[in-house]
């Protein structure tokens, strides 16, 4: 009745959404728990080093959060404005794990963020660090929850469907939640947040080695500190990821096998399948033209024996299947990062073997490049599992084309380009911010959040000294002084 | 108890969990417009506040908490969703362009927080303020128009919206619409009485007594106008034994207008103004409640009619009973940790 063309929009208007929302959520996470970490060396050791470094990253961590609250916001609203059919029938089982993850996770970040950010000068040290504990824990919670809904839109249990309504009952919620993917789905999903940061903190440290290197300066420990912890997270978590990658193809495998047909461009079910490493899939032609192959390695990939079964895409009917050039790319490119992001990492362990881990610039300039590496990854990897749980939302039970809102195309045309203009001027203003606080040195002494915050207070209430908790400034490690002192 | 829906009757567990519910979806919706209310309320008051020193007082009295308080708008939309999917799922496409422009512009007062203060020009800043009370303007004049759209009703057949584009632009809608910017303004100017002193306060005791005066006409204009809309809404007004429960509310409204007026008179009183005005929107939110009740989507569909089963209201609602005095308990404390005046004082040094 709408037309295919709303559909198209609404389709492309929740991706573009959701598609800038993630990126934000993804460095909240990581940053959050590197910020905790921060904290906890400092309050262990009492090395000045960390406690510059957590000043240094809050106030990149502060805008950022700001940018996953407010893109968080439209998604919660956006199932209803653009999925209405979908949320009406998938409400019942989606919508108490949304609410759940806002009463225990939003409400907590919320809630902490402010001590954290804004809190050293008015409670004690103990409380801070608890603050700045809670925020990460609450990242992952709501990381949790969010995968429970989508890997349960992925591999849908525990329900059962009204008759007359359409709607999915919830039967069981242990089942709901804990659903065959979302296990997997938590772990890649919580590592793939910790390289995003990883590989943007080891590039900010490589860019600054760089930098006092061109210009004869001595690197600050901080930048050494903060290279040397990044590249540690390169060497073990990248590692581990392609693991976790893997096993998560095998339950995929298990689930969704159009989705793997596609996603490996495969066309006809065998066993001693080959593994394409490039070609175009054709999705009229029914075949994978350009093809490279590697014998017998798909099914060893994804079967682990060489004479194991792997699906192709003719098993399923032409309406059933996703659309696989897409995604045979953006897996590609999303196993390729997770590669040259191993390979850093042992070239990161070998040189500092060799002794030359802070002076050798070539090591610098690749971890300079693979900056934006966790985050192109993350969004393949999203753009491969959502496209390949096409033509369904809820997989196998509900279609997209049966779960979009009523709504006209030039209402959703007019919304999607309001969309485009305000994602692309508020956030390429804040990725600006960002960039320009990163290409500070982080210095001895770091002021944290600026003066202008709302650490000073007057009036009839006597200033910062009369915060809870006990007050024991002047034998902080640094000394906080309080910014009025500035 | 019981009620009907789709043309069963309901009882027991399925009649008293969307009652219980409402009551939660209500309280979620008053404490978003009160605590948000003074949050925007505070980026109406840009519109007459232009001195730097003063606009970052006044940003700094809810720097800490504005996150916490938008947090009520994201549980009453996911509480919605979970808890009554129907209404969840008319509301919005039939609110969509008032929806989509609130969401843009909270987009645009969020991340003024941060970036007013990142800018590092004056062109820059001027620009994010202009960002942070353009939000805070459309986002108020959205919520308006959203809450006067469902109050006059919303055509639906078969739980999907049936009606048309610009079914929501009304006269009407259209003076909610400035009801609620004139209502946030005032939270925010009696909020800044209460946070902040001196020149600064005094004349936000001046924008509280206007801005006072303009909401009162405001909820007098809104109330005579909501019964006509409906026709049950006027017998719920005048329904016996429903007029004992109803007829303290206009009368403690203008109760709350004495002390309101007394207190912004006083120097040594500071936060009396807040509390009236409070006072207010939870009157008139009663009120609301009064007319609409049983209806969640007026004129058509009832709590009940919009309810997910029992299995969701009841999962939820354990966690709600544990987790919202939870997080009550712990706002409070992030308020007291930030509390007092808040000032600039090191400026004049
Ligand atoms: C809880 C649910 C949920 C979650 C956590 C995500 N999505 Fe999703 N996604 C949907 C629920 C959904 C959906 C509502 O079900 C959509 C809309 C239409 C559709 O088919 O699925 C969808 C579609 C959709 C599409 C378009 C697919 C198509 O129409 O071909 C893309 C590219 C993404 N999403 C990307 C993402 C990214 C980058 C995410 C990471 C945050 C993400 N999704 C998380
Ligand atoms: C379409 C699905 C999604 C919806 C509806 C959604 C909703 C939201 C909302 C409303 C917020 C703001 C919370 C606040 O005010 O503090 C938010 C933030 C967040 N979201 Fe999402 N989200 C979605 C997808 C995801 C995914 C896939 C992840 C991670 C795996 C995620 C993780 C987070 C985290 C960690 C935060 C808090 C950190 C931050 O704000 O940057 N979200 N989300
Ligand atoms: C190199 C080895 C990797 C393998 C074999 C691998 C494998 C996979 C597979 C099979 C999926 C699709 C799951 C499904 O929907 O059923 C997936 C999704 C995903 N991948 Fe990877 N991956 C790898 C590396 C990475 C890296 C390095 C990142 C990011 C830093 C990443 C981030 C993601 C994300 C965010 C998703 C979507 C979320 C999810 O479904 O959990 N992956 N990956």
């Amino acid at each position: 009745m709408f037309g295919i063309d709303a559909l198209y929009l609404a389709r492309g208007q929740f991706a573009f959404t959701v598609g800038f929302h993630i990126v934000f959520p993804a460095f909240s996470i990581g940053l959050a728990a590197y910020l905790a970490v921060l904290e906890g060396l400092w309050l262990k050791t009492g090395r000045q080093v960390y406690l510059d470094l957590w000043k240094y990253w809050v106030k990149i961590f502060s805008v950022g959060f700001a940018m996953g609250v407010v893109s968080g916001v439209v998604m919660s609203y956006e199932f209803g404005t653009n999925w209405s059919v979908f949320a009406r029938k998938a409400g019942p089982v989606l919508g108490p794990m949304l609410a759940y993850e806002v009463l225990t996770a939003f409400f907590l970040e919320a809630g902490f963020l402010g001590v954290m950010l804004f809190g050293m000068e008015r409670v004690g040290r103990g409380l801070h660090f608890l603050a700045t504990c809670l925020v990460s824990i609450g990242t992952l919670i709501s990381m949790s929850w969010i995968l429970a809904s989508n890997s349960w839109m992925q591999t849908p249990q525990g329900y059962t469907i009204d008759k007359v309504t359409g709607q999915f009952l919830p039967k069981d919620w242990w089942a709901i939640i804990f659903n065959p993917s979302f296990p997997y789905r938590l772990v890649h999903m919580g590592l793939a947040a910790f390289l995003c940061v990883a590989f943007v903190v080891g590039a900010v440290g490589a860019y600054h080695l760089l930098r006092d290197r061109r210009l004869g300066r001595k690197p600050t420990e901080a930048v050494r500190t903060m290279f040397s912890m990044a590249m540690w997270m390169a060497a073990i978590v990248a590692p581990v990821q392609i693991l976790a990658g893997d096993t998560q193809g095998l339950n995929t495998l298990q689930y969704q096998p159009a989705k793997i047909a596609a996603l490996e461009g495969d066309w006809q079910t065998r066993d001693h399948a080959p593994e394409i490493l490039f070609g175009i899939p054709n999705m009229q032609k029914e075949r994978t033209d350009y093809a490279i192959e590697v014998p017998w390695a798909g099914s060893l990939i994804l079967t682990h024996s060489l004479s194991g079964k792997v699906p192709g895409l003719k098993q399923f009917k032409p309406q059933d299947r996703p659309y696989s050039p897409l995604i045979f790319f953006t897996f590609r490119i999303m196993v390729g990062l997770g590669m040259l992001m191993a390979l850093l990492g042992v070239v990161s362990l070998f040189l500092r073997w060799r002794g030359s881990f802070y002076s050798n610039p070539w090591l610098h300039r690749f971890a300079l490049a693979m900056a934006p590496s966790g985050f192109i990854a993350l969004l393949c990897g999203w753009i491969t599992t959502e496209v390949g749980r096409q033509p369904y939302t809820v997989y196998g039970l509900l279609r997209t084309t049966e779960s979009v809102s009523p709504i006209a195309l030039p209402g959703i045309a007019t919304s999607f380009a309001a969309f485009v203009v305000v994602y692309f001027v508020v956030f390429g203003a804040g990725l600006v911010f960002i960039l320009r606080m990163m290409a500070h040195e982080p210095v001895p002494g770091e002021t944290g959040l600026d003066p202008h915050e709302p650490t000073r207070t007057a009036g009839i209430t006597p200033g910062p000294a009369q915060g809870p908790g006990e007050r024991v400034l002047d034998q902080r490690p640094g000394g906080f002084a309080p910014h009025a002192a500035e | 108890m019981m009620a009907l829906s789709h043309g069963h009757l309901l009882t027991g567990q399925a009649y008293w969990l969307p009652v219980l519910w409402s009551g939660i979806a209500a309280f979620t919706i008053l404490a978003y417009i009160v605590l948000d209310g003074f949050d925007l309320g505070i980026g109406l008051l840009f519109a007459v506040e232009y001195r730097p020193d003063d606009r970052n007082v006044m940003v700094n009295t809810v720097a800490p908490v504005w996150d916490g308080n938008e947090t009520w708008l994201i549980l009453g939309g996911a509480s919605l969703y979970g808890v009554f999917p129907v209404a969840y799922a008319t509301v919005l496409p039939a609110l969509y362009p008032t929806i989509i422009a609130m969401v843009l512009a909270l987009i645009f007062r969020g991340v003024a927080f941060e970036f007013r203060f990142r800018a590092d020009s004056k062109r820059g800043r001027f620009w994010w303020d202009v960002a942070f009370f353009g939000g805070s303007l459309l986002a108020a004049f959205a919520q308006g128009l959203t809450l006067g759209g469902l109050i006059q009703g919303i055509k639906v057949t078969d739980d999907a919206y049936a009606g048309g584009w610009w079914d929501w632009l009304t006269p009407f809608s259209l003076l909610c619409g400035v009801g609620v910017v004139i209502g946030y303004a005032l939270l925010g100017a009696a909020w800044l009485v209460w946070r902040t002193d001196g020149p600064l306060q005094a004349r936000c005791r001046h924008h509280a007594r206007t801005l006072g005066l303009c909401t009162l006409a405001l909820i007098v204009a809104v109330s005579l106008w909501t019964p006509t809309l409906q026709g049950h809404y006027l017998r719920h007004w005048y329904a016996w034994p429903r007029i004992l429960f109803v007829s303290p509310v206009p009368v403690l409204v203008a109760g709350l207008a004495v002390v309101f007026w007394r207190g912004l008179s006083r120097e040594d009183v500071h936060i009396t103004p807040l509390l009236c005005a409070l006072g207010w929107f939870f009157l008139c939110f009663t009120g609301l409640g009064i007319s609409v009740w049983p209806y969640i989507v007026p004129p058509g569909i009832t709590i009940w009619d919009a309810s997910s089963p029992p299995s969701s209201q009841y999962f939820l609602l354990v966690g709600a009973a544990v987790l919202i005095p939870t997080i009550l308990a712990y706002t409070i404390y992030s308020y007291w940790v930030f509390r007092g005046k808040i000032g600039v004082e090191t400026h004049y040094h």
